[in-house]
């Protein structure tokens, strides 16, 4: 783009791409420090001691650290399918259907990516003490915070950003091919599951991998929602920081980090098999819902 | 632990949104629960500091007992004090700081201990009785404990100065070590050593005594390298700086990272300072209050108590497990040097409540 605005060898376009090496080292350096210090062989970050791989040898045989990941993994991989289906149904009414309350329904499905996460958090904690004791006073039902309370929680911020991503790629679909193939008689059913669903498949795999991405890095939702036996990685991995960073959460990080990018590029490959558009607006609304 | 105070703030809030849920919750009867010493009433749920137990513990007290034990953890009392508050939170003990353990109280999060079921309470030293967030100890049990002080390192300052604030306060000492002092970063602490030079309580909610207490900081302002928490201990063991105000446990575990841990020392001024103690208290609502009263008096047996301390590297309240601390431990825990005005000249930070915010006002206009 530079290139092509501005002449070959102008102040202009050195100054602009100066500007933006600067601002990808800006935003690179601490990954490639942090990075580079999980391998460090000194307790200290930030003075190198020679290399190491002990501390992510201190990663695998650390328990809680195994535990705490796995519950994570879970969390993720269960509220990213329920939140897609949901999600997905609700793009599908909101873009293909009229029907009472709909713009307040549209609006409110925006709520759980504007609102700030202490508030989403406090809700749900609030959501599920009462709950649990209404079930015990009304249906004597013994429950107890935990996966389960988690995974809800998930799906109740993932659905809006599936529903948002999904709804991106309906907008961009040419409706008279279902007009087309009702015309050719297929039912509802056929003419979704054979011309809708591959003409947003991206869309929702996208949606998919983005719900799978915020669960991952989930914090203050996670810590109200949770409950015994229930630590997620990166709960776990604020609380130590609390004795001081070593380079095993370096280690850690960068395999959260690892984790996140395959996503993220994952996300943006099939977000722009056919448009630019909606990779956009997903990149920003990521940002903004993990605080980035 | 110590607590930050955005953490203090986001309690506030949080804790004004639970009010409303609080006021519908049924009347809890101020009754102990009737367990027998070693009773199991099921399995146990605890909510700790992350890596403050150790995980062979965490089993052999399962093994022992019968009974399955999980550990989940937190990263500040603010965060921990509204998911107990709601109720409903699975949890059978948790490890809320000093200041923290008179919130809970006046908020009926905790229950009344049942100290019947808990005989090896008398393990625990005459230090820790009377504390002002539980006077009574009816509530709450010391878990591990720790000290803010001073950090010096005898290869620049030497081992002739004197054990007191005013190697940070006073410009006639401090100004020949302008530069390669820190100070905490946080308003309760570094204006609470400069109260405590200047003769005062560490708490106390007098605007003038604040005030002294802020110029102080504002002078001393010149001649600090760094107001920092979280690298104190780092920054002086690279000889950064030379004196370095910090937490015990912090400067303790550093200290023998180097080389020659001999040649730092590390003391809390004759003047005084901050004493912190986590504890132990059973949620108002815990499933299981009788294997969390077991499980409080396994922690307090002798050799329980050392093994704890001998993974966390804190030091222990129990006055019994201390023949069983590493001897590195132990010389420091047990050092009278390392608390030269006594237990006595030591305080517990409190919550000043609506006088919190003079504190991060005076800190912020101090450190400009």
């Amino acid at each position: 783009m530079i290139g092509r605005t501005a002449r070959p060898g102008s102040v202009t376009a050195w100054a602009l791409s100066g500007t933006a090496w600067l601002v990808y080292a800006f935003f690179y350096a601490p990954i490639v420090l942090l990075v580079l210090f999980s391998f460090s062989d000194d307790r200290n970050v930030g003075r190198w001691g020679g290399f190491t791989l002990s501390w992510y040898e201190q990663f695998i045989d650390h328990s809680q650290l195994q535990n705490s990941l796995w519950v994570s993994i879970r969390v993720a991989l269960l509220s990213t399918v329920i939140s897609v289906v949901l999600g997905t149904l609700a793009a599908l009414a909101l873009e293909r259907f009229r029907f009472r309350g709909q713009r307040v329904f549209d609006a409110l499905l925006y709520l759980p990516i504007i609102i700030p996460d202490v508030t989403m958090a406090v809700m749900m904690l609030l959501f599920f003490s009462e709950g649990i004791r209404i079930a015990e006073l009304l249906f004597g039902l013994d429950l107890t915070k935990g996966f389960t309370t988690i995974t809800i929680s998930h799906i109740a911020f993932n659905i809006s950003f599936v529903s948002v991503v999904v709804r991106a790629r309906l907008s961009g679909m040419n409706e008279q091919l279902e007009e087309a193939a009702l015309d050719l008689y297929a039912n509802r059913w056929r003419s979704f599951r054979y011309v809708t669903l591959p003409q947003i498949a991206p869309g929702i795999a996208g949606g998919a991998l983005l719900a799978l991405t915020l669960s991952l890095d989930d914090v203050v939702v996670t810590q109200f929602a949770s409950g015994p036996g229930s630590t997620t990685l990166p709960v776990f991995v604020f609380g130590m920081i609390r004795r001081g960073v070593t380079p095993l959460i370096n280690a850690v990080s960068v395999i959260m980090l690892a984790a996140s990018i395959v996503l993220v590029i994952l996300s943006l490959a099939t977000q722009r098999l056919r448009t630019g558009e909606t990779g956009r607006t997903l990149g920003a609304r990521m940002r903004r819902r993990s605080g980035r | 632990m110590r607590p930050t105070p955005m953490r203090r703030l986001l309690a506030v809030l949080v804790a004004m949104t639970l009010l409303a849920a609080a006021c519908a919750g049924e009347e809890e009867s101020a009754v102990a629960a009737d367990c027998e010493v070693g009773q199991t009433d099921g399995d146990l749920n605890l909510y700790n500091w992350a890596e403050y137990i150790d995980p062979d513990l965490v089993d052999a007290f399962a093994a022992e007992h019968g009974i399955e034990m999980t550990v989940d953890v937190y990263d500040s009392n603010e965060a921990m004090q509204p998911i107990i508050s709601a109720g409903n939170s699975g949890y059978d003990l948790i490890v809320p700081s000093d200041y923290m353990v008179a919130i809970l109280i006046a908020g009926e999060d905790i229950q009344l201990l049942n100290k019947d079921a808990i005989p090896n309470i008398a393990n625990i030293s005459a230090d820790f009785s009377d504390l002002v967030y539980d006077p009574a100890g009816d509530y709450s049990v010391p878990y591990q404990w720790g000290t803010t002080g001073l950090a010096v390192d005898t290869a620049v300052v030497g081992t002739d100065f004197p054990r007191s604030w005013s190697i940070v306060f006073d410009p006639s000492f401090a100004d020949q070590y302008a530069g390669r002092i820190s100070l905490l970063n946080d308003p309760r602490e570094t204006l609470g050593a400069a109260l405590k030079y200047l003769g005062y309580s560490l708490n106390t909610t007098d605007t003038g005594e604040l005030e002294e207490a802020k110029e102080l900081v504002s002078e001393a302002r010149g001649r600090v390298a760094a107001f920092d928490t979280d690298q104190a201990d780092e920054l002086l063991t690279t000889g950064e700086t030379a004196i370095a105000h910090g937490y015990s446990g912090d400067m303790f575990t550093q200290f023998l990272e180097t080389d020659d841990p001999s040649r730092y020392v590390y003391f809390v001024p004759e003047e005084g300072g901050t004493r912190w103690i986590d504890n132990m208290a059973i949620p108002h609502d815990a499933p299981n209050p009788c294997t969390a009263h077991t499980f409080i008096n396994w922690i307090l047996d002798a050799e329980n108590g050392a093994a704890l301390s001998n993974y966390n590297y804190y030091s222990t309240p129990n006055a019994a497990a201390l023949d069983g601390l590493e001897q590195e431990l132990l010389d420091f825990v047990a050092d009278p040097a390392v608390i030269p005005g006594g237990v006595g000249s030591l305080e517990e930070i409190q919550d000043t409540g609506d006088f919190e915010i003079n504190y991060t006002d005076a800190f912020i206009e101090a450190v400009g």
